[in-house]
């Protein structure tokens, strides 16, 4: 059972001008895809094959260590991109409501002051990596991942994420990367992150 | 020590040559004198087209190398470590206080690197290189096609963001690769020749395809500058 390549659930110039579109189809058409077809090449014929790609990250001792690094990197890389795809939308920004919204203000005290960890956790990835909102037992946390890591590695709960290698951005923002970090806030499909939130419980 | 004055310690080694004579008679303040300088390009910055675009090499050097060097004085202004020179400081990176040495490693590994990197290309570049660097290369890899297929295969397996090398140690040659702006300085190894593979090094002219650029780079190696270097790093 191969993993395969989701599609984007929205035009590739959707996000314009916020994320381009040719950002988009780069990132979603190779950088995934390759990811996608890497994790697939390292896991054909191990005991890996068949599992869910959240039970694989959340066990990488498990993993055969021959191919482990490439789990790891492709496995993230894969459910990473996964996850982005689905927490933004040609419809989104604003902010959260309900009890994503509680919990946020819990945590954090107010919107704003979530949006400046979340945009000073993504800006201060030194290299390639993520940022994300993660939720454990109802509490949300920011936290941050080098290369393809996901908080799932560490049995955390993702809900939101900003991707920060240079390829989510560089077409359109160069080495500005607080100005794509502002940008992304205008695509947030809150209501999405809301539904993952309810559903880690 | 000339506190009044400000002169530093390194003042007062380039007073000894006269370089700075002039303005210290003068009463000019040499008080930045221990900071890093972005260097510059030596060479236009089309002048690596069409292996390398202008645009890139244009905020490659003007954005991301003078972003690091920046960084870096701010991170060591007031410090121990102000004057020191920057091999030095990566060499010994525990000795670099606690609380700035994460961004010492990050943007001195970053002023480092980028510094060679301007300097191990030129419009003039590419073939292969001669003499003592040949024969090592031989000696060590096999052939000139052995070791760029080592060099390429380094430079195209760095997960995420990084660089691969070419390290001199004792005359003796290898390839490596270090994660982000981490450099071989830093393992007490020389480097001579680096490729960034961050994709800010390529990512506007080659967008994901990492392997044309690593390609493209060989036609750009300034192998004059790479012997020069592995023969002062014997």
């Amino acid at each position: 059972m191969a993993f395969e390549l989701p599609s984007l659930p929205y035009a590739e110039d959707a996000l314009e001008p916020h994320i381009d579109a040719r950002t988009m189809g780069i990132h979603h058409g190779k950088h995934h895809a390759a990811y996608t077809s890497n994790l697939n090449a390292a896991i054909e014929g191990t005991s890996l094959d068949g599992m869910s790609i959240e039970a694989i990250l959340a066990d990488l001792s498990a993993v055969p260590e021959n191919i482990r690094t490439a789990v790891r990197n492709n496995g993230g890389g894969y459910a990473n991109h996964n996850l982005f795809w689905q927490i933004m939308g040609p419809n989104g920004g604003g902010e959260p409501s309900g009890a994503l919204a509680d919990a946020i203000n819990s945590a954090f005290g107010s919107f704003g002051e979530f949006q400046s960890a979340f945009s000073a956790a993504a800006a201060t990835r030194f290299g390639s990596g993520w940022a994300w909102l993660v939720t454990d037992g109802g509490a949300v946390s920011v936290t941050s991942t080098p290369n393809q890591d996901t908080p799932v590695m560490d049995g955390g709960n993702p809900i939101l994420g900003i991707d920060v290698w240079e390829h989510a951005y560089y077409l359109n923002y160069q080495n500005r990367r607080p100005d794509y970090i502002a940008a992304f806030f205008n695509v947030i499909n809150w209501d999405k992150v809301a539904e993952l939130y309810a559903a880690a419980g | 020590m000339n506190d009044q004055t400000g002169v530093s310690r390194r003042d007062v080694l380039k007073l000894a040559g006269g370089a700075v004579l002039g303005a210290a008679v003068s009463g000019v303040s040499l008080a930045d004198d221990w900071q890093f300088k972005l260097p510059e390009l030596p060479y236009a910055e089309d002048a690596l087209e069409p292996y390398i675009d202008a645009r890139t090499m244009g905020i490659h050097h003007g954005a991301h190398h003078a972003g690091y060097t920046n960084k870096l004085n701010a991170a060591i202004e007031g410090t121990d470590l102000a004057g020191k020179s920057i091999e030095d400081i990566l060499g010994n990176l525990d000795a670099a206080p606690e609380d700035i040495r994460r961004a010492v490693r990050n943007n001195g590994g970053g002023f480092a690197n980028h510094s060679l990197f301007w300097q191990i290309m030129s419009p003039d570049g590419g073939g292969e290189p001669e003499g003592d660097l040949a024969a090592a290369i031989s000696r060590d890899f096999g052939g000139f096609a052995d070791f760029k297929a080592m060099f390429s295969a380094a430079a195209g397996s760095v997960f995420g963001s990084g660089w691969a090398w070419l390290v001199a140690d004792g005359g003796a040659l290898s390839v490596s690769k270090t994660p982000n702006q981490d450099t071989p300085l830093m393992e007490g190894g020389t480097p001579i020749l680096g490729i960034d593979v961050w994709e800010h090094a390529y990512y506007l002219h080659y967008q994901n395809r990492r392997a044309d650029y690593i390609d493209a780079f060989f036609n750009v190696i300034n192998w004059q500058r790479v012997g020069e270097l592995y023969v002062a790093s014997r």
